[in-house]
């Protein structure tokens, strides 16, 4: 183990709030007590309700992906996959082979393009300082670049960076980094000079890059965000089948394979060689996957899975438990909703009842899952710590790999550090195995080219979606009437389970514990909040759920 | 030293000239400017472009929203968002991608809504009116306040993608939470919003209408303050697959072989023939759009499209 620096932190005591949280998707506060510089609690609060899922009753459920998908337009598919997958279970009947092989590539490309986005776009800003990079050595900074990664850098290009940026800045207008936490002087931005001038040069990179990534689920999926080719049975894309859109969505996979190997995991590992301070705070006990990219001809079976399902308890690594999505319950004891009891999915209600902002009992419209009554994390740390402890063939050497180029122990992934490297190697394991996706779809339109079953709205029906998304677990609930009509839709969010208020049992969730404890050196620029919840990608549109304002209706429903 | 020429860049050169300063006297400058960095006589140009005069200001603002707008808005590619940002305006305030946050991020927003200079806002999202838009909050304020208080000091107001334009999903049947457009939320203000449609707009029709403000080009909008040029034929009219259409050739479900043959989506919902918007032409992603994958247009950029223009599988 090497040395991991102390956290610079203030003698501050008091409350600290910030809001709005910036650089996630959606509305949300963050509330938080400090004493002596540490942060004794915290409440993580979403800002706003939309209720999709009421505005869903009564409609086709062929329409639901529609909808769900506009739940959040930056993990975009996601929701339409879980829709569909719902809707598939309720008529529980198979689709094509090439529908999930075809599903699964679009899929493998939001993971990519999602973290890509996720590390550069709106996590790197947490750790990189930007004016700082003006101070940085060009020739260094292209010897760095080289040591670390197999790509060809120049001096000239950090040349034309700093050129660039010190036009910006001279310019007096800062745009998007007006009164960032890093000008003048933050006493938690730690990195080289050189590094900075790296990952403000890989930040702009990165804005280009992503344009080719969202492309390639364009070339099957009609467009990013917001695809538009999936439908219960299968895909609407018969393009998808030519080999020029095949050969156009793989020229832009390996772009973006190029871009994880050479430019993302290598510029994460040196930026965290110089914040191990990162993984000394921020870290959770419990953990739960969905699993993802089902094998074809098997979409539904959660067990048959690329990545499988599992839960760990309290930081356990030598053993795993099985998934059991009965276990599921939301409870709304602490949010804008009357009631006290967690309830499944499938028996869900919901009453509105708006406290106020600020209010430190009631204080969020998220409610809050648990399973089997623990608060759990979700999402690639819980993914990668899943997989670990399954020996996953991809993931587990890349952990191993990641912990001793870092040389650091696996008791260092339990952080914010860990939560952000693990999301790092999700992208690159996914964009490694996707090569072989691929070559197998193309193997298999040699002779089958079924894209889609025409299936109609099934009636008294019910079934669920299950999927893992860049965020997280992600489940859809849907039932149906006797008129094929949508009797009740539910969503349970990754974002809901890792950003929820406490529970019944006053039980705070992942973001809140892994908040407590974290240093705060600069109570007026509070960067270390930002980097633990950033390290859990919160998508809050996503997250929260449902209320009839103007009647203050019990949405309540039958099982069937 | 510095050369200011006022806001905007495009004509920048003609209003130096006449302050008596010549295109070869700052080109001068510029190139002494650039070695001076550095960066050999090439880059006068981009020293020059940034020379003649400050950024636009631009507030984004996020309401009730996914945040596919913004999204989209990345997708840009001509140019790259990061030319945008850094080139051509100067976005104070974009709560998806801003680096400050909390009160830093309030404090921005208050600069920049007060700069001297003016600024264009852009809101993505609908505003929730019911409860008094209790619904919603932005750092303690009411997302309905606080747009109250913006729109009017702007110089132009663009409501981004259908949510802002018409309230969008959430204003679908029963509108719990009272989401409505800026145009309607707003039905005082006197610089309306124009409305840039779509779940999410093309990210060109976004910055082209951006542009073209800026540039002083004067936008034709059509009743429902969309620009004509970008919004005045219907998808149906620009679609590839309108000769099938003409020729009867319809597909009547997706597992057929008409669909197999890419024919005309007709008779499986597409809302094309009633949609205005120009996606068959411009594309998206630079590549597709949703009629290119086999799906049937749902008319993402018309007034309450969720409700007017559903079931989407069906021709209504």
């Amino acid at each position: 183990m090497s040395q991991v620096e102390k956290a610079p932190q203030s003698n501050f005591s008091g409350p600290v709030v910030v809001d709005p949280l910036t650089r996630i998707e959606g509305h949300l506060r963050i509330e938080a007590e400090v004493e002596n510089g540490r942060i004794k609690e915290a409440r993580c609060v979403g800002t706003l309700f939309r209720g999709l899922e009421i505005i869903l009753k009564g409609r086709d459920p062929f329409d639901a992906p529609h909808f769900t998908q506009r739940t959040c337009g930056v993990c975009t598919y996601s929701h339409a996959l879980a829709s569909i997958r719902a809707l598939e279970d309720a008529i529980n009947k198979p689709i094509p082979p090439n529908a999930t092989y075809i599903r699964n590539l679009v899929l493998a490309m939001l993971f990519q393009h999602d973290h890509i986005v996720h590390f550069y776009a709106l996590h790197a800003l947490d750790f990189v300082d930007v004016v700082n990079a003006l101070q940085g050595d060009p020739v260094k900074a292209a010897s760095i670049a080289n040591s670390i990664s197999n790509r060809k850098a120049k001096p000239e290009e950090y040349i034309a960076v700093q050129a660039k940026l010190k036009t910006f800045i001279d310019s007096g207008q800062l745009g998007p980094f007006t009164n960032a936490y890093f000008l003048g002087n933050h006493p938690a931005y730690t990195l080289s000079p050189e590094l900075n001038l790296i990952g403000t040069a890989d930040y702009l990179r990165a804005l280009r890059i992503q344009v080719r990534v969202a492309r390639a689920m364009a070339v099957f999926g009609g467009k990013n965000p917001h695809t538009q080719f999936t439908i219960g049975g299968g895909v609407t894309c018969y393009d998808a089948l030519t080999p020029e859109r095949i050969r156009e969505f793989t020229e832009l996979y390996h772009e973006s394979r190029a871009f994880i190997e050479n430019y993302y995991i290598p510029d994460l590992l040196a930026i965290a060689s110089q914040y191990k301070v990162c993984a000394t705070y921020g870290g959770t006990r419990n953990f739960m996957t969905f699993g993802e990219f089902p094998d074809p001809g098997a979409e539904r079976d959660i067990n048959k899975r690329w990545i499988k399902p599992g839960i760990i308890l309290d930081r356990r690594l030598d053993k795993l438990y099985k998934l059991d999505i009965n276990k599921i319950a939301e409870g709304v004891s602490h949010s804008w909703y009357e009631g006290d009891k967690p309830l499944h999915p499938y028996e869900g209600q919901t009453i509105p009842h708006f406290t106020s902002m600020g209010d430190k009992e009631k204080y969020s419209w998220l409610k809050a899952p648990r399973y089997d009554g623990i608060a759990m994390e979700t999402g690639p740390l819980a993914q990668v710590l899943t997989s670990y402890v399954q020996n996953h063939a991809l993931f587990k050497p890349l952990v191993d790999k990641t912990l001793d180029a870092l040389q650091l122990g696996p008791e260092a992934l339990f952080s914010t550090l860990g939560r952000t490297a693990a999301r790092g190697l999700q992208a690159l394991a996914i964009a490694t195995q996707t090569e072989t996706w691929i070559k197998q779809y193309e193997n298999n339109i040699i002779n089958d080219k079924q894209i889609v079953f025409d299936y109609e709205s099934p009636k008294n029906a019910r079934g669920v979606g299950i999927l893992e998304a860049p965020r997280g677990g992600l489940s859809h609930w849907l039932v149906t009437d006797d008129k094929a009509r949508i009797a009740n839709f539910q969503l349970v969010v990754p974002t809901t389970w890792n950003l929820s208020p406490r529970d019944e049992k006053n039980v705070p969730s992942a973001c809140e514990e892994a908040l407590v404890g974290t240093p705060v050196a600069d109570p007026a620029r509070p960067v270390e909040i930002l980097r633990v919840v950033h390290s859990f990608d919160p998508c809050i549109a996503c997250a929260v759920h449902v209320i009839d304002g103007h009647t203050n209706q019990v949405h309540k429903f039958k099982v069937l | 030293m510095r050369i200011g020429v006022g806001l905007g860049k495009e004509g920048g050169e003609k209003r130096l000239e006449r302050q008596g300063v010549s295109r070869r006297d700052f080109m001068k400058f510029c190139t002494a400017v650039a070695v001076a960095m550095g960066m050999g006589p090439a880059f006068s140009e981009e020293v020059a472009a940034a020379l003649t005069g400050k950024r636009p200001n631009v507030v984004y603002l996020h309401t009730a929203e996914c945040t596919g707008c913004s999204e989209a808005m990345m997708r840009m590619y001509k140019p790259y968002i990061d030319s945008l940002i850094l080139d051509t305006i100067s976005l104070d305030y974009q709560e998806t991608i801003m680096a400050a946050a909390g009160h830093a991020a309030e404090e921005a927003l208050e600069q920049a809504v007060n700069s001297p200079n003016g600024f264009i806002c852009m809101v993505e999202g609908a505003i929730p009116t019911a409860l008094d838009g209790k619904y919603g909050y932005v750092g303690g304020k009411t997302m309905y306040d606080i747009c109250k208080e913006i729109l009017p000091k702007s110089q132009i107001n663009m409501a981004i993608g259908t949510c802002a334009c018409f309230g969008g999903i959430q204003a679908a049947s029963p509108n719990p939470t009272g989401a409505k457009g800026i145009n309607e939320a707003y039905p005082d203000l006197k610089n309306k919003a124009i409305n840039i449609a779509g779940c999410p707009p093309n990210p060109i029709n976004m910055v082209g209408a951006l542009v073209a403000f800026i540039n002083n080009l004067g936008m034709d909008v059509d009743e429902l303050q969309r620009p004509l040029i970008f919004f005045g034929q219907t998808v149906h009219d620009l679609c590839e697959r309108r000769p099938h259409f003409e020729a009867g050739e319809l597909a009547k479900s997706f597992d057929s072989e008409e669909a197999r043959k890419g024919w005309c989506l007709y008779d499986l919902g597409c809302k094309g023939p009633v949609t205005y918007n120009n996606c068959p032409k411009v594309l998206f992603n630079e590549t597709n759009w949703p009629v290119g994958a086999g799906s049937p247009c749902i008319g993402c950029s018309e007034p309450h499209f969720w409700d007017d223009l559903t079931p989407f599988y069906k021709n209504i």
